[in-house]
């Protein structure tokens, strides 16, 4: 019992990550048609500016209480400027190139980490976080790590926020609209490159978010970390049908709970390996993912 | 996207002063004169200063030539998919890394002679190609794009757990010296293995031209232009999306294994999503779609990532202050910023500069004198 209970409470906290970097992921995309593989670099500039604030870098930034909130605060923040520097100088000079953009990003996604690692080097660092947040609690027999709780907290926060905004919100309707049918919107006479730059600040944010709380969940950060992170939510966001927050919410748990159980009660490894049969079993069954909508 | 019909047809619009008949009808046959200079070059001594760093026939020189000359292959099978039927598959580098590592553990576990060996690991990766290609394709657009990254992802991470002991893991795992020929081991044997990569990309440049050439090569122009016209056409693109996939996978299976000869061993870098995102940055360097781009994109790229890694490491880059230094000293920063440029500034690849240069030669030629051009014609 303990065991499953320690699997599902890690399992979620995988998978909050992983929400956190398809949202914006599957926004963009499904607003744009752009795959974007700068994500990741996204997430790792979040990681790095975090991990460079708490380290003393940045006055009133630490380890620990406020100065780690701060720091959180600070590495999001960067994540969020290159995003919006990302769309304006690379994306939107592709306006009406969409595979180029595709390939422009691909670009952006080898730059960036190798000059993470040129600055910093190409091995992981350990990651400075509050004490409280390094130690586990007692549930139901299994002594769980606070900071799967901190991620799950987070994902639920940006969920929110992000279902708020769309539903609620002018900008969230134009989103919305967009990632329905592009040429209605623009033809009704909307600027839809605001509200691209818009969803990429947003998509930037919550990777940049989701970088800084991965350096807790992994204890370090490393240059490839938003790589291979980046992969998996590609998995998340076809499989929860593209453009859809809610589709890549449901996506990520079921992806964060099989790959924790699998790994557990299989050999290391075959957790991975399970995410991607699960995604061509899906796929099979139905290939326009969870959510129906068309890839 | 234009085929490669634009870049013959264009300098037909030109003042026919600009290339004249004779010289235009000879230089028809620069491919055969280069494949002759191919062929001879492990017997030249020619130096090539900044190019190369030993006179061409040496061992190392032809190694790296056979590297460039492998990867342009490679790119150029891989553009039957992103150039020819307008397939963006990221998980190129599966079938590639499935032909040598299926090669080599069938060597290595089974005892069976190489040439057995290669028939097997190349029917192993046309038979994945086959069952993955035709999940994938179920998805159109950025989702099989994604799918097929999933699935060469899933390779990667099999690769490098290593269960059972078969791939090596992270050290990958050399090939059996005593099961391959004689001809093929050993640094005396380079200009082998050499000819051998060179046969690969003759062969490769046979196939997609023949392919680009058949019917099924225009269904898939057509597939690439609007695919929703081909099925009014009351044509299954289904299909011919599956034939174009498993014909570049098997191209790859095979690139795969003259690799594993070149290198003397299957590694697990093969496996990898930079892997196939670096024959992605090669096709669009060179020009996706032209029966040369990829070629050349290949050859550009393999040269300048082994060149790059010599002058990251070099005495004139050590002596820059901290800001030029760091981002110099990483190869793939360098090549990364180079690909969002040439997607910027040279839409069409490295092959279109040329037809490029010529057309703003001529606007600018009748930009200053508008009235005599019109005037003569």
């Amino acid at each position: 019992m303990s065991t499953v209970v320690l699997l599902t409470l890690t399992g979620l906290g995988l998978g909050a990550l992983y929400f956190l970097v398809a949202s914006g992921l599957s926004l963009i995309f499904g607003l744009m048609d752009v795959l974007n593989f700068a994500h990741g670099a996204l997430l790792s500039t979040g990681a790095y500016g975090t991990w460079w604030a708490a380290s003393g870098h940045l006055p009133g930034a630490g380890p620990g209480g406020f100065g780690f909130v701060l720091a959180v605060a600070f590495g999001t923040a960067v994540g969020t400027l290159a995003a919006v520097l990302l769309e304006l100088a690379v994306i939107r000079p592709l306006y009406e190139r969409p595979r180029e953009q595709v390939l422009a990003t691909v670009g952006v996604g080898l730059a960036v980490p190798a000059l993470l690692s040129a600055i910093w080097g190409a091995d992981a660092r350990p990651f400075p976080g509050p004490a409280a947040l390094g130690g586990t609690f007692g549930l139901l027999g299994a002594q769980v790590p606070v900071n799967r709780l901190v991620l799950i907290a987070a994902a639920l926060v940006v969920l929110a926020a992000l279902r708020l905004f769309l539903g609620r919100t002018r900008h969230g309707l134009v989103v919305r609209a967009g990632v329905e049918d592009r040429p209605m919107v623009t033809a009704l006479g909307i600027d839809v490159r605001r509200a691209f730059t818009l969803v990429f600040a947003i998509g930037g944010a919550a990777a940049a978010l989701g970088g800084a709380l991965g350096g807790l969940y992994f204890g370090s950060v490393d240059p490839g970390q938003g790589t291979s992170l980046l992969i998996f939510a590609f998995v998340v966001v076809v499989m929860g049908g593209m453009g859809s927050v809610t589709g890549a919410a449901a996506a990520s748990v079921g992806v964060g709970l099989v790959q924790q159980f699998a790994n557990y009660y299989t050999t290391a490894g075959l957790g991975d390996l399970a995410v991607v049969v699960l995604l061509a079993a899906l796929l099979l069954l139905r290939p326009r993912g969870l959510t129906g909508r068309l890839a | 996207m234009t085929t490669t019909a634009s870049t013959e047809a264009r300098p037909a619009a030109a003042p026919p002063a600009a290339v004249p008949g004779p010289l235009r009808r000879h230089a028809r046959w620069w491919p055969a004169v280069l494949l002759a200079a191919l062929v001879t070059a492990p017997y030249s001594s020619l130096p090539l200063p900044g190019l190369l760093d030993g006179p061409l026939g040496s061992p190392g020189s032809l190694q790296l030539l056979a590297l460039c000359l492998l990867f342009g292959a490679l790119a150029t099978g891989y553009d039957l998919l992103l150039g020819r039927t307008g397939l963006l598959s990221f998980g190129h580098a599966l079938y590639f890394a499935t032909g040598a590592y299926a090669t080599n553990t069938i060597m290595l576990e089974a005892g069976l002679p190489f040439a057995l060996c290669a028939v097997l690991g190349l029917l192993v990766g046309v038979l994945l190609a086959a069952l993955l290609g035709s999940v994938s394709l179920r998805m159109s657009g950025i989702g099989f794009s994604m799918v097929t990254l999933a699935f060469a992802q899933a390779g990667s991470i099999l690769v490098e757990r290593d269960p059972g002991g078969f791939t090596g893991g992270e050290e990958g795992r050399a090939a059996p010296a005593e099961r391959l020929p004689a001809w093929l081991v050993g640094i005396g044997h380079t200009a082998d293995l050499y000819w051998i990569a060179l046969a690969y990309l003759v062969l490769t440049l046979a196939v997609v031209h023949w392919a680009v050439r058949s019917p099924t090569g225009r269904v898939w122009e057509g597939i690439r232009e609007n695919e929703r016209r081909v099925e009014v056409l009351g044509l299954r693109p289904y299909g011919f999306k599956l034939v174009a996939f498993v014909l570049a996978g098997a191209l790859a299976a095979l690139g795969g294994i003259v690799h594993l000869l070149l290198t003397g061993g299957a590694t697990p870098q093969t496996t990898t999503s930079d892997f196939t995102l670096s024959l992605l940055v090669m096709v669009v360097l060179g020009g996706s779609g032209t029966r040369w781009g990829p070629l050349v994109g290949g050859v550009l790229y393999t040269w300048a990532d082994h060149r790059l890694g010599d002058l990251a490491g070099s005495d004139a880059v050590a002596g820059l202050p901290a800001v030029l230094r760091v981002p110099l000293s990483q190869p793939l920063f360098l090549l990364g910023t180079l690909f969002v440029l040439v997607v910027h500034l040279l839409p069409g690849g490295v092959v279109r500069l040329p037809g490029r240069l010529r057309a703003a030669r001529e606007r600018s030629r009748r930009a200053t004198a508008p009235r005599r051009s019109t005037a003569k014609l």
